[in-house]
């Protein structure tokens, strides 16, 4: 879509990040650029990096070489909440929502809207409501009703609660860590399409996943982790799929298991 | 999310409404409840002729009142995801500190009921706290409380007055202040009308206002329904559980002071086994043994159809041993009536 050469400064950047617990190397060397209004997605297999690297952004672990930089500006985090601050949320697939509560409860959950005075302070349900109905609508999610328990809603639409509930508490940049995992083809449609409506909202959003064919159809850059390194980076101009899928199958691994594999 | 359920296709656009009442009525946790009070009151009323007179409905109300307090309180920690099998003893132990320490000290009654109440205070507090501190669940946290409470009862009330019950403390100073209190009652109409009651009704307003409409009752829910959800977006877990312990415990102390203000003296083996019967009410009410959801007006209900069951079957002449299998009954019938109005709600 467009090249990141000569681009504003990133929300996010890191440069030759790496981290180690003890003498096991998670991550090492890897570098990555979020551009507001772009979507970075992040590919590897199950122990490559990709939640090393995420956790590192999302102020889970700290980073132990290279440089994390937030408008620019260097930065180590502390906690998530710290994160959070500078506007960076995370989706985790699994802490997304409560199932048993309302969407608009789920929505507000730990940042309720309240009104009265004093000590006595009651829940702003209209408010909270509407506004949730609102945000819901912007990303596209039309609700047959907002006083559903979250649990009801399919699990592409939990998923896209979660990050409309972070794109209205002013998250600049979207870490969504494998949205697409647990989901059926159509799920994962509504998920993407989503991912690409926060992207239009001038988000910067980092895409982790493991499925090539997902990233390749929001993907602006692509980076392939291997083993906590950096395999492969390229902008969507420089790759096809199939490319793609190839560099996150192991390339020539794949091929060999194809010819064994052949009857 | 390791599993996506299966689910009814759902249209993706809707009418962007509210649903119409009758299934906001319909999916309320009472609502199975409420059919089955409906249901209790009706059969006693055509079986038990005594039943039908408005005072035997005040002694009904009493009953479910002693019981409903903390049927209210330990369905409050249930929607928070967590047990309290103590709870029973508990009651016993808040009076018998009240009155130990009034009589043993000659203080005023006041002192005595106030060191109760920093008594079950800290019983609470000691649940949750070991609870949230080591992770074990609280079945087995609360199951230890329970045993040592029950142990210490009796034993510290034999030490101190040589028997198991405690010494009267109605002719000292405060007690008839605090009698009024908790355990007054006055006649209108030839109806005795117990203030018990009346706190109850107030203790299920308090609660279903907190769990509705304030942030605390966001907070409970979603402690009970996914606590890791609910602290990756900031909810302090263990504040809101210690906190529910803690209002079982002022519970406890409550029922416990209405106990000591009404009988005047303490038996120190009681309250054992009645920890099941707050439990069942807050089930029967529609609270989830697994946390997350429930209502303090269906554990109010519970409550009010034990109170039915335990004096209906008196004033139908019958033999009071069967109240515990009607209970048993009630509690099968009402969890069934609970999936299935749940269910009939969910579709569309």
């Amino acid at each position: 879509m467009s090249d990141d050469v000569g681009t504003p400064t990133p929300l996010v950047e890191v440069e030759g990040i790496g981290k180690h617990y003890g003498a096991i190397r998670a991550l090492e060397g890897v570098s990555l650029r979020v551009n507001a209004g772009e979507i970075t997605c992040v590919l590897g297999d199950n122990g490559a990096g990709k939640s090393t690297l995420i956790k590192i952004m999302s102020g889970l672990h700290q980073h132990t070489e290279g440089v994390l930089r937030v408008d620019g500006e260097e930065t180590t985090f502390s906690s998530p909440r710290e994160a959070l601050d500078r506007g960076i949320a995370t989706v985790y697939q699994d802490l997304a929502v409560v199932p048993l509560m309302e969407v608009w409860r789920n929505f507000f959950l730990g940042s309720e809207v309240r009104k009265g005075f004093g000590p006595i302070k009651v829940l702003d349900s209209g408010l909270m409501r509407r506004t949730a109905r609102e945000e819901l609508a912007k990303m596209g999610i039309e609700l047959a009703d907002i006083d559903q328990p979250v649990g009801e809603l399919s699990g592409g639409q939990r998923q896209c609660v979660a990050i409309a509930r972070a794109v209205y508490f002013g998250a600049r940049v979207l870490i969504l860590d494998e949205p697409t995992a647990a989901l059926g083809v159509k799920q994962s449609g509504v998920v993407l399409k989503y991912t690409a409506m926060a992207r239009d909202a001038g988000l910067g959003v980092v895409f982790i996943t493991h499925n090539p064919h997902h990233a390749h159809l929001v993907g602006d850059h692509f980076i392939v982790l291997k083993r906590g390194r950096t395999n492969l980076d390229a902008n969507r101009s420089e790759i096809t799929l199939e490319q793609l899928t190839q560099e996150m199958a192991g390339g020539d691994e794949l091929d060999t298991l194809a010819h064994e594999l052949r009857r | 999310m390791t599993t996506v359920r299966a689910e009814p296709a759902q249209p993706e656009q809707g009418t962007n409404t509210r649903r119409p009442l009758w299934r906001r009525v319909f999916v309320r946790p009472e609502t199975g409840s409420l059919v089955g009070a409906v249901a209790v009151f009706v059969f006693f009323f055509a079986v038990a002729t005594p039943f039908r007179q408005l005072d035997s409905f005040a002694t009904v109300l009493y009953s479910a009142a002693v019981l409903g307090i903390m049927a209210v309180a330990v369905g409050l920690l249930m929607i928070g995801g967590e047990f309290d099998l103590s709870a029973g003893v508990a009651v016993t132990t808040s009076a018998i500190t009240a009155a130990i320490l009034s009589y043993q000290l000659t203080l005023n009654v006041w002192v005595g009921v106030f060191f109760a109440l920093v008594v079950s205070l800290a019983v609470g507090f000691f649940n949750g706290y070991v609870v949230i501190k080591t992770g074990i669940p609280s079945f087995l946290v609360t199951l230890g409380t329970f045993l040592m409470l029950q142990g210490a009862n009796l034993a510290v009330t034999r030490l101190v007055t040589g028997t198991v019950s405690t010494q009267r403390i109605s002719d000292m100073d405060g007690y008839a202040s605090l009698e009024a209190i908790f355990a007054s009652e006055w006649t209108v109409g030839g109806v005795r009308i117990r203030v018990l009651v009346l706190w109850w009704l107030l203790f299920v307003a308090i609660a279903t206002w907190v769990l509705l409409r304030t942030r605390v009752g966001n907070w409970i829910f979603a402690v009970g329904g996914n606590k890791d959800s609910a602290r990756a977006v900031g909810v302090p877990v263990a504040r809101v559980k210690i906190g529910l312990y803690m209002t079982v415990g002022f519970a406890a102390w409550f029922v416990g002071m209405h106990l000591l203000f009404s009988l005047h003296t303490v038996q120190a083996g009681e309250g054992v086994g009645n920890e099941f019967e707050y439990i069942i009410a807050a089930v029967i009410g529609g609270c989830l043994l697994t946390g997350g959801y429930g209502s303090a007006v269906g554990a109010g209900l519970g409550a009010f159809i034990f109170g039915m069951a335990k004096q209906g079957i008196v004033f139908a002449g019958w033999n009071p041993d069967w109240y515990w299998t009607f209970l048993g009954a009630m509690l099968l019938l009402a969890t069934l009536m609970n999936m299935y109005v749940r269910r009939l709600a969910a579709k569309r």
